[in-house]
């Protein structure tokens, strides 16, 4: 029915061309109607070879869309040309194909091919277009396509490809909400990007996939601030919008103290450098709260850098930076905006209705900024009427003291307008300025009272409900208002005007007592005509009057509630039984007819008159819901600034780490690239710095014979281990057979605890780090470790234990990657590598008490405080980085070594090994742009030069994951690709164990109880109930040390956050059977949570 | 951001539709229809409409209403400040941005708003590069490409879009650099009847008179950086500018540098503050009243010029919004002619050009509606005008500096004064 009447306006000049067929066609015989003929013409033409009857086709059809009609069943013949030479064909055929790709999906998926040719088009402009036409095809079976597209598209040396990227991803995001994850990849990706192209359309992006993410902002945020002016306008708009969302949570408020600041402290900042900024912020940081308050360089950066933009052509840009300077900049200097907004006033109509609304708003908070520019907001008579108000609005929020005669006098020329509206919008107007002015208050009033004789009938209503709220304020002095006023009762007969009189009169019955009766005789009468409003205002006054004046009006209060009684409107009739049963006296009146008088005549608060905009700049102004006064659907809120600045450092764009390398060492690394990276990896950022690495370094290289044989008997052991098969059975052998040797080992561990090699600081905790060391590495295997060994070989005694120790880890090591190949045709290596965590344990539980006993031992004299272990636990459980399917042949791992990371003792030192199972070399790995979240620091591992195929590397990063399980987020780089990686801690890796005495526990526990104690009961299963299986799984869950307890029953651990260092004190309680209770106290309540749950399930296994 | 676009007419037909996301219905418009129906003028339809799933932003430019549906939130500024620009791509394309005009090149504009808007935001704004994509229609246009075949559409991609100076082709070049410079001026100002009423009026006070003067420059066939010396720069108390100039430049030196856009453009905007009381060009003497149980009143208005350096004052146009009990005008006017169209109740006075000898009047007899109430309010005057080659803030182009080139290039500076929103009250 929609298409019939175009049918004549299309068909037009072609119909000559497919007429003639239209009788041989079967299909389009008489029986059909016009439609399926004149489609049958339009396709007969887009199938002919010529390009202009296409492109006359195509035209058509566009049109017929465009008015909305329905040309879907053309599809087929539509979407054969989208590969048309033609080039307005084939423009055409994509404004069909995106409009109607939706409801013919297995349809449109014909014209992918082209779509994904165009992508790989050496024009930039040509790959441009097929991405934005790809993304617009709302098919979701294309969603992985569209994937592969962008990311590809992110990464495309033209700038032009890449914003068209940013463009797609709200568009896929939108098709499939569950790509979120690998969108930010994208996003995080291309808001690095350093061209004013692609800044616009990816913080688009941004706030439609993942407003939230504002710790990806970080690194970029003076970047964006510096290209800002460069960008384009429609984007500028769309990042300070952003900014200052962003700026809201990084910075302080610049106006928290201004009762503090003077005039002159704030004029000597302004000139003062930023360096100088910078130095006295991180002073004043130490300072007291009450500091005298100093911009962020990085707030000022932001301010300055917007500032011009003030002068944009485009409303939406001039707009946006007042809202962010109204927003974030201190009070002195907001007022640059006014003049900008003040100039948009000329703009459209709609342009002003939009200023006005948030002038309304800002004149509010800040009156004096728009005081110069009053005459700006003067009405003009030719103004549409919600453009006046808007301005009324304004003017009555400037007026004070010193222009409220001038506004007045303007006022009393707008009360003579023909637009009624406009004029009542003016009478309350007037009444505000009066209740906010005292001193005008009489000039007001008696203007209102003029107004009632005004022939207009709203205008006079409008006043008396204007007039009643004023003469709540002073009834006392206007009994004469109030009696002119009751003369009105008569003419009057807007029913809000006749509400407010009466209820004037009953209010104040007793300022005219002589009249009031006598008008309730009047309302009495025409009681059954009144609108309901007025109704309720007349009982309202029959009782106020019988209360107050019983004698003559009681017969009328009577019949008003009589006639009260039987309204239709069940509000009245109520109010009418109430208010019977409140005043007129009966035997069965209850204790509040005493009450009644004070009941109705009690002193009412006046009104206050307020502006509607109060208020409203909660909402981020310029926006939309600021506009409706309501959230809006997708708004951000705008946060609330914080009490203390996180930590600005997150903002410096940081060099790469590796350029800061020395080239020594490069020249090292390439020497001996085994060894030496992983030792200096694993010692380079010790504690006892400079010479230590060195040292090691040296001691690996140097001493050849140790680290060859070592690695040669390392060789050895693996080869033995491949002939055992990977059989677990055989594993546990060698956990059985190594117990022992480690218990010997820590003998003569303990008979040389001082040896030359150790590091000072380790000297009490020596025996018990190197132990776990030990322990550690046995599980994990890594060539790092060897060299580590070798060198602790050397500083301890005994050669051929230390060789047996080796051994014995080599057992129980996962196959490294060397032996790889050989064991993917065996057996998979995935299946393989996770070790079996049931008999390691079991080992090492013998050693962690003997350790903690030992520490008993050596500590408890030396110092009572809790002292930092080292880990004490030697179980690490594996995860995986990068599958080696996903890697391409290069296959990462990671794990919690429980160690402490040398040179930040707030970070968790995670271990990385990587295997390269390619066939070629892989250069340069390394990590890169790291984009934590806020306060959460990376410290990324060098550089790794070259990985030779089968090879494997392990490497040591530290990362500060500030006490939260939140993943930490980075890409790992090879020469040839980048991967998105990250790392999220289980919640027992973010402590290092401590150590403390029964009684330090107990005190500690004491302080740490209420919220900071969660308890939970649990079962423990039958294999579960040794001490060894107990504290094997707790210190498993957890990098927690023990606690030497009395009772039997009792196992206690004790550990410290990482980044906070926050104690955290585990009891685990046996009772009868297997039941228990487990204690855990800390007053990071979120990882106390977490922590019992961890445990709980590592103990149910 | 911007998921659809509906065009609608005065008369409430939807003629174009434009979907950039997912189809919208079009009974998305009947809240829009509702929102006019209550507004009775189509000044006061509110830009933003709430819908239950939807908010509709409008606006009305030459008898269409503009209405795109949003979903989320966004800036409406940043929506209005588009629609308009398409608006003005219209008029550009087109010359007039009507409905016939809309109808009659329907895919072009369907091809234009393909452009500018992707996914709802908003992709190529600037003609130069729109025109790169899209040729504008011309005659001699449609006439060889109803012969040859081709096409409109561009056949070279728009390069622009790859710069970062969106407004300017890449690789222009002319042999003869002209740059013309339109230095136009407008007065906006309320004048206020004075108080005192016995004296008929003579005087005015001027209330407020906010001398906003926009400056065009079309700088036509120019590829080269100019530098443009203003007089008095301090003048300005406001100024907005094209994108082109650079703003440190004007910051430091107030000197206006800039690679000018191809084409006509608008260089700066600025406004000079009303401390500068700059003189009104022009004076109105005027009585307008209804006498009181009569069903009539008096009218009589004249225009007359101050000084102003010896420029005369034409192209005066005078309207006025008569109140609505007026039935009638029975008017003579000395100079010009008028119209009263009884309908919207509109006086217009076409009077052309003063002549200080002889000053217009217009004079006569109004009928009002019999047994109606006296009109509470004498209509204001909105008044036109135009005066040549005067800037009236006092502001000249001093000097116009371009590099690169050794010849002189041609350049001119016109200016002209016009009345903006100058209203009297009486």
């Amino acid at each position: 029915m929609a298409a019939s009447p175009a049918y004549g306006e299309e068909k037009g000049g072609s119909s000559s061309l497919g007429e003639p067929e239209y009788g041989h066609d079967p299909a389009s015989g008489g029986i059909f109607s016009s439609d399926y003929k004149r489609h049958d013409d339009l396709k007969e033409m887009l199938d002919s070879n010529k390009d202009s009857l296409k492109l006359e086709a195509m035209k058509r059809i566009v049109a017929m869309i465009a008015r909305g009609k329905n040309a879907s069943d053309l599809f087929p013949a539509v979407v054969k040309n989208v590969a048309c030479k033609n080039i307005e064909v084939k423009k055409l055929v994509y404004v069909y194909l995106v409009r109607y790709a939706e409801e013919q999906q297995d349809l449109a998926l014909l014209s992918i091919s082209t779509f994904q040719r165009g992508l790989k088009d050496p024009n930039q402009l040509i790959r441009a277009s097929a991405l934005r036409v790809l993304s617009s095809i709302r098919v979701p079976i294309i969603v992985p396509i569209m994937m592969l597209a962008i990311k590809e598209a992110a990464s495309d040396m033209s700038p032009y490809v890449r914003k068209t990227a940013a463009h797609a991803i709200p568009k896929l995001y939108s098709l499939d909400s569950d790509q979120k994850d690998q969108l930010i990849e994208v996003i995080e990706k291309l808001l690095a990007d350093k061209t004013t192209l692609v800044a616009g359309s990816v913080v688009m992006a941004f706030e439609e996939v993942c407003p939230e993410r504002i710790d990806l902002i970080h690194k970029n945020y003076r970047k964006l601030c510096n290209l800002l002016i460069d960008v384009e306008e429609w984007g500028q708009v769309v990042i300070i919008n952003m900014l200052t969302r962003y700026a809201r949570t990084q910075f302080l408020s610049p106006n928290q103290n201004e009762s503090l600041l003077e005039e002159s402290t704030e004029k000597a900042f302004y000139g003062s450098e930023e360096e100088d900024a910078k130095d006295a912020k991180a002073e004043a940081a130490s300072l007291a709260k009450r500091k005298p308050y100093v911009m962020d360089p990085d707030h000022r950066l932001l301010l300055r850098n917007t500032k011009p933009l003030l002068q944009s052509r485009n409303a939406a840009v001039v707009m946006a930076v007042a809202q962010l300077y109204f927003h974030l900049a201190p009070k002195a200097e907001v007022g640059v905006i006014a003049k900008a907004l003040v100039r948009l006033l000329r703009s459209h109509s709609e342009v002003q209705y939009v200023v006005l609304q948030n002038v309304a708003t800002m004149s509010i908070k800040r009156r004096g900024m728009f005081e110069p520019y009053l005459k700006s907001f003067y009405i003009r008579s030719t103004d549409p009427t919600q453009i006046k108000i808007l301005k009324l609005e304004v003017l009555t929020n400037l007026a004070n003291e010193t222009n409220i005669s001038t506004i007045l006098r303007e006022f009393q020329t707008y009360i003579r307008s023909m637009d009624k509206d406009f004029v009542a919008a003016t009478i309350q107007a007037i009444g505000r300025c009066a209740t906010n002015i005292g001193k005008v208050r009489d000039t007001c009033l008696n203007g209102l009272v003029q107004l009632l004789s005004n022939r207009d009938e709203l205008v006079v209503a409008e006043s008396v409900v204007v007039i009643k709220k004023l003469l709540q304020m002073q009834p006392a002095q206007h009994s004469e208002i109030i009696k002119h006023m009751a003369k009105l009762t008569d003419n009057i007969q807007v029913p809000m005007a006749r509400a407010s009189i009466l209820w004037l009169i009953g209010e104040y019955c007793e300022h005219v007592p002589k009249i009031a009766p006598d008008v309730l005789r009047k309302m009495a009468k025409s009681f059954t005509n009144e609108e309901d409003i007025v109704k309720l205002q007349v009982i309202n006054l029959a009782a106020k009057l019988y209360l107050t004046n019983s004698k003559q009006s009681k017969l009328l209060t009577q019949y008003v509630l009589n006639l009260a009684k039987y309204d239709q409107n069940y509000d009245i009739r109520d109010r009418a039984r109430f208010i019977r049963q409140l005043i007129v006296p009966t035997e069965k009146s209850g204790a509040l007819n005493k009450y009644a008088k004070k009941l109705f005549l009690a002193q009412k608060p006046a009104p206050i008159l307020e502006s509607s905009f109060k208020d409203r700049d909660h909402f981020q102004l310029g926006s939309l819901s600021h506009l409706l006064n309501a959230k809006a659907v997708g708004y951000q809120e705008l946060p609330d600034w914080p009490d203390e600045a996180p930590d600005p450092s997150v903002r410096n764009v940081e060099v790469p780490e590796w350029t800061k390398c020395t080239s020594r060492e490069k020249r090292k690394e390439k020497v001996e690239k085994p060894f030496y990276s992983d030792s200096e990896g694993e010692s380079g950022p010790t504690e006892s710095a400079d010479s230590e690495p060195e040292s090691v370094s040296e001691e690996s290289g140097s001493s050849s014979s140790s680290s060859s044989s070592s690695s040669g008997s390392e060789e050895e052991e693996e080869e033995e281990e491949e002939e055992e098969g990977s059989g677990e059975q055989s594993e546990d052998k060698e956990e059985e057979e190594k117990r022992p040797k480690r218990k010997e080992k820590e003998g003569s561990r303990k008979a040389a605890p001082g040896s030359p090699s150790e590091e000072e600081e380790e000297e009490e905790e020596g025996v018990k780090k190197a132990k776990k060391k030990a322990a550690q590495q046995g599980r994990k295997g890594h060539a790092e470790t060897s060299s580590e060994e070798a060198s602790a070989s050397e500083s301890s005694s005994s050669g051929s234990d230390s060789g047996s120790e080796a051994e014995a880890k080599r057992k129980k090591a996962p196959p490294s990657s060397r032996a790889g190949p050989k064991e993917i045709s065996l057996l998979d290596l995935d299946d393989f590598t996770p070790p079996p965590p049931q008999p390691i344990p079991s080992s090492s539980i013998v050693s962690t008490s003997l350790v903690t006993d030992l520490e008993g031992l050596t500590l408890t004299d030396t110092s009572l405080a809790p002292a930092m272990l080292s880990p004490a636990f030697s179980t690490v459980r594996t995860y995986e980085l990068l599958h080696r399917m996903a890697g391409e042949g290069l296959s990462v791992e990671y794990c919690f070594s429980r160690r402490p990371f040398p040179g930040d003792p707030h970070m968790v030192a995670v271990q990385i090994q990587i295997s390269n199972n390619t066939d070629a070399e892989v250069k340069s790995l390394r990590v890169s742009e790291p984009k934590p979240l806020s306060g959460m620091r990376i410290q990324e591992f060098p550089e790794i030069e070259c990985l030779a195929p089968g090879d494997t590397a392990s490497v040591v990063m530290g990362i500060d994951f500030c006490d939260s399980t939140q993943a930490a987020n980075f890409q790992l780089c090879t020469h040839t690709r980048h991967f998105y990686v990250s790392i999220q801690p289980p919640v027992g890796e973010l402590m290092a164990p401590v150590f403390m005495s029964e009684n330090e526990f107990k005190k500690e526990q004491g302080k740490l109880t209420g919220m900071s104690e969660i308890t939970e009961k649990l079962t423990l299963p039958e294999k579960c109930r040794s001490d060894h299986a107990i504290v094997q799984q707790v210190t498993l869950a957890a990098n927690v040390g023990r606690v030497p307890c009395g009772a039997d029953n009792e196992y206690r651990f004790a550990a410290k956050t990482v980044t906070s260092g926050s104690l955290v004190l585990i009891t685990l309680e046996r009772r009868e059977g297997a039941a228990a209770q487990l204690t855990v106290n800390s007053e990071k309540m979120v990882i106390g949570t977490m922590l019992v749950k961890d445990i709980v399930q590592s103990l149910a296994q | 951001m911007i998921h659809s676009l509906f065009l609608i007419n005065c008369s409430g037909d939807i003629f174009l539709e434009k979907h950039w996301k997912s189809v919208v219905s079009q009974s998305v418009c009947d809240y829009f229809f509702e929102a006019q129906e209550k507004a009775i003028d189509v000044e006061n339809v509110p830009p933003v409409i709430s819908t239950p799933h939807h908010y509709l932003i409008s606006i009305y430019r030459d008898k269409i209403f503009f209405v795109s549906v949003i979903q989320t939130e966004v800036p409406p500024l940043f929506v209005i400040e588009f629609l308009h620009r398409v608006a003005d791509t219209f008029q550009d394309y087109f010359g007039e941005c009507s409905e016939t005009a809309i109808k009659d090149n329907v895919v072009i504009v369907y091809e234009l708003l393909e452009e500018m808007l992707d996914n709802g935001f908003p992709l190529a704004t600037e003609s130069n590069i729109l025109k790169e994509l899209i040729k504008p229609p011309t005659i001699l246009r449609s006439v060889v490409n109803s012969i040859t075949g081709s096409s409109n559409v561009g056949d070279t991609l728009p390069t622009g879009q790859l710069s970062n100076i969106p407004w300017r082709r890449a690789g222009v070049k002319y042999t003869n650099n002209e740059a013309y410079f339109d230095v136009i001026e407008e007065i906006d100002a309320i004048i206020d009847k004075s108080d005192t009423k016995i004296f008929n009026l003579i005087f005015n006070s001027v209330e407020e008179s906010d001398n906003f003067c926009v400056s065009v420059a079309s700088v036509k066939k120019f590829h080269l950086p100019l530098c443009c010396y203003l007089q008095n720069p301090r003048l300005l108390d406001d100024v907005s500018f094209h994108p082109c100039i650079r703003f440190k430049r004007w910051e430091s030196e107030r000197v206006l540098s800039f690679i000018p856009p191809d084409g006509n453009f608008r260089l700066i905007s600025y406004r000079v503050s009303s401390q500068n009381l700059v003189a009104i060009p022009v004076y109105v003497k005027h009585m307008i009243s209804f006498k009181e149980n009569s069903s009539s009143g008096r009218f009589d208005v004249t225009i007359g010029p101050k000084q102003n350096m010896g420029k005369t004052v034409e192209g005066v146009v005078m309207t006025v919004h008569m109140p609505k009990a007026v039935l009638n005008m029975n008017l003579t006017a000395t100079q010009g002619s008028y119209t009263f169209d009884p309908v919207t109740k509109v006086l217009t006075w076409d009077v052309g050009k003063i002549t200080p000898q002889k000053l217009p009047n217009l004079k006569g007899i109004v009928n009002l509606q019999s047994g109606a109430p006296k009109p509470e309010e004498n209509p204001s005057l909105n008044i036109q005008f135009k005066i040549q080659q005067l800037a009236i803030s006092g502001l000249k182009v001093n000097r116009l500096d371009m590099y690169g080139e050794k010849y002189k290039p041609f350049k001119g500076v016109k200016y002209i004064t016009k009345a903006g929103k100058f209203q009297v009250r009486t």
